[in-house]
């Protein structure tokens, strides 16, 4: 019964969105974790989205859901600021700064709480349907 | 005179399951709309509802896993869509507007079905209890 996939799909795309949301938080809560290498320094992370293929190939399943591969560390280069006053600046009196855009965290947690908004309206609407079919012929 | 169940339902039953397929490929869809190079996928009702209904499921039955697989692949009428627009940035397709509309009619149409069958199980039982 492929009502049943719809479930499990939606639930892929429920947790693929809230590992985003996950990397949102604290991408915007590290925005302004200061600290006095580049080593240390905190990196704005994101998942990396993919279709789960190779169930798809296993069975002849055209419908897929999605994984998370990986969260990867952005290479956007760190921002580096000039406070010798501050108590984390380094020997040259220098901080470093983590390389979160929270503006584009933010809209990004929007559009994740909307995906995973869909998908959770998606199950729902599959379980009507799926009630409606369980009580087919009764009076 | 016998009651045939395959006459009195027609093609509902048939219906209803090319519409449980056709909601799990939107939910995919949907699923997906975030996957960088996800390409949407459709379903051609026609051809899908046209197969579940001649049951063109033929293939040879395996006994053992060193038989070759001589299933015949006929691809239930699913193909992938035309995207509306020519490139997204990251090479995926999905217009979620799009699927979720889709998912809704075909939510709608899926229980327009079950009414149907819902009907026709009512006269089955009001002719086997005559009326009481």
């Amino acid at each position: 019964m492929s009502l049943f996939n719809v479930f499990s799909i939606s639930g892929t795309g429920m947790s693929a969105q809230s590992v985003r949301l996950n990397t949102t938080a604290s991408n915007i809560a590290n925005a302004d974790s200061v600290s006095s290498s580049v080593d240390q320094t905190y990196r704005a992370r994101h998942p990396v989205f993919a279709a789960e293929m190779q169930k798809a190939a296993a069975g002849q399943n055209e419908s897929v859901g999605v994984q998370v591969l990986g969260v990867v560390e952005s290479n956007k280069p760190l921002n580096v600021e000039y406070a010798p006053d501050h108590p984390m600046a380094d020997g040259e009196g220098y901080i470093y700064k983590p390389n979160v855009n929270v503006i584009e965290e933010m809209t990004n947690m929007i559009s994740a709480s909307r995906s995973y908004q869909t998908n959770v309206q998606l199950a729902e609407s599959a379980k009507n349907m799926l009630n409606k079919t369980l009580t087919l012929g009764q009076r | 005179m016998a009651i045939s169940f395959e006459k009195a339902f027609g093609i509902h039953p048939q219906s209803l399951q090319v519409r449980a397929k056709r909601a799990e490929v939107i939910a995919s869809n949907i699923a997906n709309a975030d996957t960088p190079g996800y390409k949407a996928k459709g379903m051609d009702f026609k051809a899908a509802l046209a197969q579940a209904t001649s049951k063109q499921q033929s293939g040879m039955t395996r006994t053992n896993e060193k038989h070759f697989d001589v299933r015949m692949e006929l691809n239930n009428g699913v193909g992938y869509r035309v995207p509306d627009q020519p490139d997204t940035g990251d090479g995926n397709s999905v217009d979620v507007q799009v699927e979720r509309n889709l998912y809704l009619e075909n939510s709608m149409e899926y229980q327009a079905s079950l009414q149907f069958l819902n009907g026709k199980i009512k006269g089955l039982r009001k002719a086997i209890t005559g009326g009481q």
